[in-house]
């Protein structure tokens, strides 16, 4: 199956992965010949079956409406590649004077 | 004395009789560890200091007789599942220096049943891969002959299991990521039931396929540390509301009278010689305990492979979305803004088929592909998911092989991922009908092992065991080790 180079330009924006231009006509390649391989789900007649959920057919727990995780926030900063008063820092995205 | 030649059972008879002491074990391992894995790379991490501290309290335990079920058995951790405080990579630079904040529901029950952890084992990047070459770490070889690949995604479990480096290690499966690298290795992997092992606390790769379970020596072996991994965890919304299942007690039952099915679309494929010959001395062997062999029918099979390249794909775009930069694992260096902190970081913080699969799940589930593509999969998922219920009504389980053949040499398919997708051929079926399937070492060729498969109805890992651990009194296969 075909894809075309803005397609997959679209498709790598959506995951937010930048593509290297000197990678870019292989990867095409693999990715088109992964798609090919579903062409042949075509074949089966599936008017007469519902989408499967889980496997046994199992619906959805439901629990208390209470607090269950405490509050971590040290701990859990600990792991942030760039941290400032205890807040996760990211490159300014409002432009203007602060 | 060889203390890694005792089954698990003997060493925990040995631990309890004080034969000898959990701190020896674990030492004895720790040292075959230091000197084979630099050249297996099956670890990520060696956690040495962990293990022997745990060693001595569990050898404390048996002097204040106050010992656990499992205590002072030692075990390495396949490491996709967290550990707090102690290294948990998924085999990726994104979480190459990830400290889990809190443990795996599977390594808190092994740890409270006194299991004492010798290390991470190495893996396929984010479970994605079927010879161990994607890790970020190194790729693992296969013991039995280092040319080779060990089998993906659980290669390092398999590598040290296989090695003798550890009497067993947990895994996980989502196409056939514990039963590939066991057939590969030679040994006894079992994936339970969609359900039966919490996943909280597993990275997530495709939800509704991903289980965990165990690669060992002997069923026997597996059986053990299955029942303690299995139960009811709250914090998993899909784990069965069901008990631990009882692994042990029908395991030495005769299987006389019972069915084997063997689906004729698998046979019908055309394999090589040697892997028809294991599989029909195996038919062989389960006829002669007093099996029954039926032919089976799984019309609907072959659409297992793109149904899975759909819905796996799709899945791990949606779960790994998380890896961005912002709170925990890889960025980039100097991003100029947002967008490229979160461009720049993807890219460089996955491996190739990490983001090729991230790329085709996107796709599948974009605006105007998600009917023909997603939903279009899980219908058919469906239908295979009832090939396998007609089945179950005629048999008690279903044989093939469990690869197309025996290992590859490294690098042999890492250019052709379609290829490499064909190694889980027999065993994507299982997971996506949430099937429980075992692979047991059935045969070899050119010094290299091989598996055979059997795939179970839903709840029924003590039928699987039962089969496999008949089949093992009668034969040798899975006590054949590699020179290492």
């Amino acid at each position: 199956m075909a894809l075309s180079d803005q397609e997959l330009k679209e498709i790598a924006y959506l995951a937010r992965i930048n593509i290297k231009e000197d990678s870019f006509s292989s990867l095409k390649k693999e990715l088109e010949q992964i798609l090919e391989l579903f062409e042949e789900l075509n074949e089966a007649d599936t008017s007469e079956v519902a989408a499967m959920s889980h496997p046994l057919d199992l619906s959805q727990p439901t629990r208390k409406d209470e607090v269950t995780e405490e509050n971590q926030r040290e701990e859990l900063l600990k792991n942030a590649p760039s941290v400032q008063s205890g807040l996760f820092l990211v490159p300014k995205v409002i432009e203007g004077e602060v | 004395m060889n203390l890694h030649k005792l089954t698990l059972r003997e060493q925990l008879e040995g631990l309890k009789k004080n034969e000898f002491s959990s701190v020896e074990l674990t030492s004895h391992y720790l040292e075959r560890i230091s000197k084979h894995d630099e050249e297996l790379n099956s670890f990520i991490t060696v956690t040495e200091e962990h293990a022997l501290t745990h060693a001595k309290l569990a050898d404390d335990r048996y002097k204040n007789n106050q010992s656990l079920p499992l205590d002072g058995l030692p075990i390495a951790h396949k490491d996709i599942f967290c550990t707090k405080g102690i290294k948990t990579t998924c085999g990726s630079k994104m979480l190459s220096d990830f400290e889990a904040p809190y443990s795996s529901t599977v390594y808190t029950k092994l740890d409270n049943m006194g299991m004492v952890m010798l290390g991470k084992t190495n893996m396929d990047e984010f479970a994605m891969g079927s010879s161990n070459e994607t890790s970020y770490f190194g790729p693992v070889k296969n013991p039995w002959n280092k040319k080779y690949v060990p089998g993906g995604s659980s290669g390092g479990s398999a590598s040290c299991v296989s090695a003798e480096l550890a009497p067993i290690a947990t895994a996980t499966d989502t196409g056939g990521s514990i039963r590939q690298p066991a057939s590969l290795c030679g040994l006894t992997g079992i994936k339970p039931t969609y359900g039966r092992v919490s996943r909280y606390g597993m990275i997530a790769f495709a939800s509704s396929l991903d289980q965990g379970g165990v690669v060992a020596r002997s069923a026997e072996d597996a059986a053990l540390i299955l029942e303690g991994m299995s139960g009811h965890d709250p914090k998993d919304s899909t784990s069965l509301k069901l008990e631990a299942p009882d692994l042990l007690k029908n395991l030495d039952k005769p299987i006389k009278g019972m069915k084997i099915g063997l689906p004729k679309e698998f046979f019908e494929k055309e394999m090589p010689e040697f892997v028809e010959k294991a599989i029909q001395d195996a038919i062989e062997t389960y006829k002669h305990l007093g099996a029954e062999i039926v032919e089976v029918s799984l019309k609907n099979i072959n659409l297992s492979l793109p149904i899975y390249y759909i819905i796996a794909p799709a899945e791990c775009s949606a779960n790994l979305s998380r890896y961005d930069g912002v709170r925990y694992g890889y960025r980039c260096e100097d991003p100029k803004d947002l967008e490229d902190l979160f461009m720049r970081t993807r890219e460089e913080g996955f491996g190739s088929e990490v983001k090729r699969r991230i790329l085709i799940g996107t796709y599948a589930l974009s605006a105007g592909f998600y009917d023909a593509y997603y939903l279009k999969a899980q219908k058919c998922r469906q239908l295979v998911a009832n090939d396998f219920s007609e089945a179950f009504k005629a048999v008690d389980v279903i044989l093939s092989p469990t690869t197309p053949g025996t290992s590859f040499k490294a690098g042999e398919k890492s250019d052709d991922p379609i290829e490499m997708y064909l190694q889980d051929i027999f065993t994507i079926p299982a997971n996506l009908a949430g099937l429980p399937g075992i692979s047991i070492p059935c045969g070899e060729n050119s010094g290299l092992p091989l598996g055979m498969q059997l795939v179970g109805n839903s709840l029924q890992e003590d039928k699987l065991l039962q089969f496999a651990h008949s089949y093992q009194m009668n034969t040798d296969w899975h006590k054949k080790m590699p020179n290492i």
